[in-house]
């Protein structure tokens, strides 16, 4: 088919080296297949990657604060927050410039909106002062130090030079600093007031509890999944809609039920008490704390480990544990050094689908969480919707994004993610 | 980018073309948003059926009004607001505003006045909190009490949900500061004058939770309004915060028995926006529905469905009979003179400033 030339290369039929002529056909090859990906990727891109980089963006993203008040940022740079005394009138002239600008556009109360994030009470003093600064003159009222101090006594108060200073820039840390419980302050960082602090708490337990749930998913899920394997077609497929069954059921009503289950007058306290298990006077508190979330959850989430690890212990031939049975092994033997280790890549995909979802879960902990039991999302709730201090809530789900991909880093390199299998 | 937004923005104005009525300066379809369930049918019954039927609009409801603010601020970014009238808490109303997300009103010129002449901005008054909000309806949290589990005694102040000695059991309270801080220190003997000043101090917001950490272990905290009826309902709670709408039902509907606790009810608010930025046709057509929506006679009509007080002072004389129940609604309004001996008004300046603030260590102290 190929000839050696005299200078040792391999050609091709038509006389093109056959190097060139492969690498040629691989990246047709190549392009084709790129351009059969290319539809999702650009739906992926459009609708996944670029709004959460947006989104993930807000998080050092200050912008609005030079762009409102520009002059008022660029002369306040010179001011030496840490002589004690308040700036000066060139300060307070570009400040009533740059405000006469901003309330025109009514944009001002966003920046009292954005700045009491930082400091209790700008909110007001920027709507306030704007009523009253509207009357004003930037040009001919001059001065303005007075004036301004007169409108609101805020203004003659270094500490709100000294905010209006430190969150000058484009960007800001102060987000991720709020998200672990600090702050940035003009002289540094700081960590908040030991009463404000909730979110590295909240960190913590959403990821313990989600390894909770987890490993209590492997626990329940594991025997039904086996059981799943090994019953006839039949009555396997009778047992897999059982266990489907609640994904047809709204999320919510799954929830109140546990709730009517486990309260204290619920279908479970008031079996133990008829029982005599439990006094009447001291029955169980099952819900609204960690518990009911975990037991929640757990049931919530178990399909998500029981299919996985179903569709992988399908694949596994039974003829292995008889085999071992026949060389001498005792059932507990056969099972833990034969089948076992065969099931693991099942338990690897369900625990990672668990763990991930139960991370970021917040509909659950809100309603049977009381006070224990909530989550770090719900909090990234409360300040996407509530607070709608949406850099914090970009902050801390970026660093809530950080993390899984960190434990997925670990994964890979203790157990290796080659070794997961959906089937 | 730009394309796309050149792309969305002529979609939307061909929409909003064939949305214009044959009078040609109203659209005649618009999306109303509300919360759901029992208030948007009262809402349907006083205003939306009314107003389609004489106007031939068509009105498509969206429940949302718990992420309005969020929601509305994603639409505008978005350049893309499919909104036209939003039904929110005034809180969120002053939010939008602030956030240049809602329309300003004149309410002289662009409400309707009282059938005797009066103008609108006087016939709402001090209810009109924020430039962008009308409000619609005054309603109120307060404490509902399970009659047949408090005791001989009932409870006639609030101070008795901090009394668990008098009144041994579980209470329901919502998972927010607001309105808690305020009952704990109405309860630790500060004057009702003084309480946001008081609020206002570090050490105050500590005496506020110092004082509700003393029932801290016998408080079930709710986070949605039907929470506490259903506590009631099964005997998880003696007593609990609620709206008094919620606590009406649970009350005249279902029966159960349970009784009002007015005391110290806190007064809020809830009326409509008008997101700004809307197109020409969309903006005249929510105005005309606000107009007609927010008139005397309409709000009137909206408490025969439901128990919230008309915003109107010359709405009250107007309230008549349930609809379906055929009880005179007047003395379960919150704003009616038996029930309103001692009440307090939502301080929405102060809440505005200090939500986060206080949040975040009420959050903390709930974790503890």
């Amino acid at each position: 088919m190929s000839d050696s030339t005299a200078n040792g290369l391999v050609l091709a039929a038509d006389g093109t080296p056959l190097k060139r002529s492969l690498s040629r056909a691989m990246r047709r090859q190549k392009i084709r297949a790129f351009m059969l990906v290319a539809p999702l990727l650009i739906f992926v891109l459009l609708t996944f990657i670029y709004p959460i980089g947006v989104m993930l963006s807000r998080s050092v993203q200050n912008d609005i604060v030079p762009e409102t008040l520009p002059e008022t940022v660029r002369v306040l740079g010179a001011w030496d927050a840490s002589s004690g005394e308040l700036p000066d009138e060139a300060v307070y002239a570009a400040f009533m410039r740059d405000m006469s600008v901003a309330i025109e556009a009514k944009r001002h109360t966003r920046l009292g909106s954005r700045l009491n994030y930082e400091k209790t009470g700008f909110s007001s003093m920027f709507r306030q002062s704007g009523r009253k600064m509207k009357k004003l003159d930037p040009v001919t009222d001059a001065p303005f130090k007075n004036k301004l101090i007169k409108i609101h006594k805020g203004w003659g108060d270094v500490e709100t030079w000294k905010t209006l200073q430190t969150y000058s820039g484009l960007y800001t840390s102060g987000y991720f600093l709020n998200a672990v419980d600090a702050r940035m302050t003009p002289e540094g960082m700081a960590w908040q007031p030991e009463d404000k602090q909730i979110l590295l708490k909240l960190f913590g337990r959403t990821l313990v509890m989600s390894l909770i749930i987890t490993g209590s998913c492997i626990l329940l899920g594991y025997p039904i999944a086996w059981l799943l394997a090994n019953v006839s077609p039949r009555n396997a497929n009778l047992l897999l809609i059982l266990v489907l069954l609640p994904f047809w059921t709204s999320l919510l009503v799954r929830t109140s039920a546990w709730k009517v289950m486990l309260q204290q007058n619920g279908v479970i306290n008031e079996v133990l008490v008829w029982i005599g298990l439990v006094p009447d006077g001291d029955r169980l508190i099952l819900i609204n704390n960690e518990f009911g979330t975990i037991v929640a959850m757990t049931h919530i989430l178990l399909p998500f480990m029981i299919l996985p690890m179903y569709s992988v212990m399908q694949t596994i031939p039974p003829v292995y544990l008889r085999a071992a049975k026949s060389m001498g092994a005792t059932n507990w033997t056969a099972f833990w050094r034969v089948y076992f280790p065969q099931s693991i890549p099942g338990i690897g995909a369900g625990s990672i689908l668990v763990f991930i979802l139960s991370i970021g879960y917040y509909i659950t902990p809100e309603i049977v969480g009381g006070t224990k039991g909530v989550f770090i999302s719900n909090r990234i709730a409360y300040h996407i919707s509530s607070s709608l201090n949406w850099g914090l809530a970009a902050a801390l789900g970026t660093i809530l994004l950080i993390v899984v991909l960190a434990l997925y880093w670990a994964y890979d390199r203790i157990v290796g993610i080659d070794n997961v299998k959906l089937g | 980018m730009k394309l796309t937004k050149t792309l969305l923005a002529t979609t939307a104005l061909t929409v909003a073309a064939g949305m214009v009525n044959a009078d040609g300066h109203m659209s005649s379809e618009m999306t109303i948003v509300s919360w759901g369930g029992a208030y948007s049918a009262s809402q349907k019954g006083a205003y939306h059926d009314p107003y389609a039927e004489a106007n031939g609009v068509t009105i498509i409801n969206d429940d949302s009004s718990a992420e309005a603010v969020a929601k509305l601020r994603a639409m505008s970014e978005a350049g893309n607001v499919t909104w036209d009238v939003v039904d929110v808490v005034a809180a969120d109303a002053i939010r939008l505003c602030d956030e240049g997300l809602a329309l300003e009103i004149d309410a002289d010129t662009m409400l309707a006045n009282a059938p005797d002449g009066t103008k609108a901005s006087e016939d709402f008054g001090d209810l009109l909190v924020s430039d962008c909000f009308i409000p619609q309806i005054v309603y109120s949290t307060t404490f509902g009490y399970r009659t047949d589990l408090v005791g001989d005694t009932a409870p006639t102040t609030v101070c008795a949900v901090f009394d668990t000695e008098a009144y041994p059991g579980k209470r329901s309270l919502e998972k927010r500061p607001i309105n808690n801080m305020e009952w704990a220190l109405l309860c630790d003997g500060v004057a009702k004058d003084a309480v946001y000043d008081v609020l206002a101090t570090e050490e105050g917001q500590q005496q506020a939770l110092d004082k509700l950490a003393t029932i801290k272990d016998d408080v079930i905290w709710w986070s949605a309004g039907a929470d506490t009826p259903q506590l009631l309902a099964d005997g998880e709670v003696i007593m609990g915060s609620t709206y008094n709408g919620r606590l009406f039902a649970a009350i005249e509907e279902q029966k159960l028995p349970v009784a009002m606790l007015w005391d110290a009810q806190v007064f809020d608010l809830d009326g409509w926006i008008i997101p700004a930025g809307l197109s020409e046709e969309r903006q005249a057509r929510a105005l005309d529905y606000i107009m007609f929506a927010t008139d005397t006679q309409r709000l009137a009509d909206q408490a025969q469905y439901i128990s919230y007080g008309p915003a109107r002072k010359s709405s009250a004389p107007l309230v008549g009979k349930h609809k379906t129940l055929g009880i005179d609604m007047a003395p379960h309004m919150p704003t009616d003179p038996n029930n309103a001996k001692n009440t307090f008004l939502y301080n929405y300046e102060f809440w505005a400033d200090y939500r986060d603030d206080i949040d975040a260590k009420f959050q903390a102290w709930l974790a503890k």
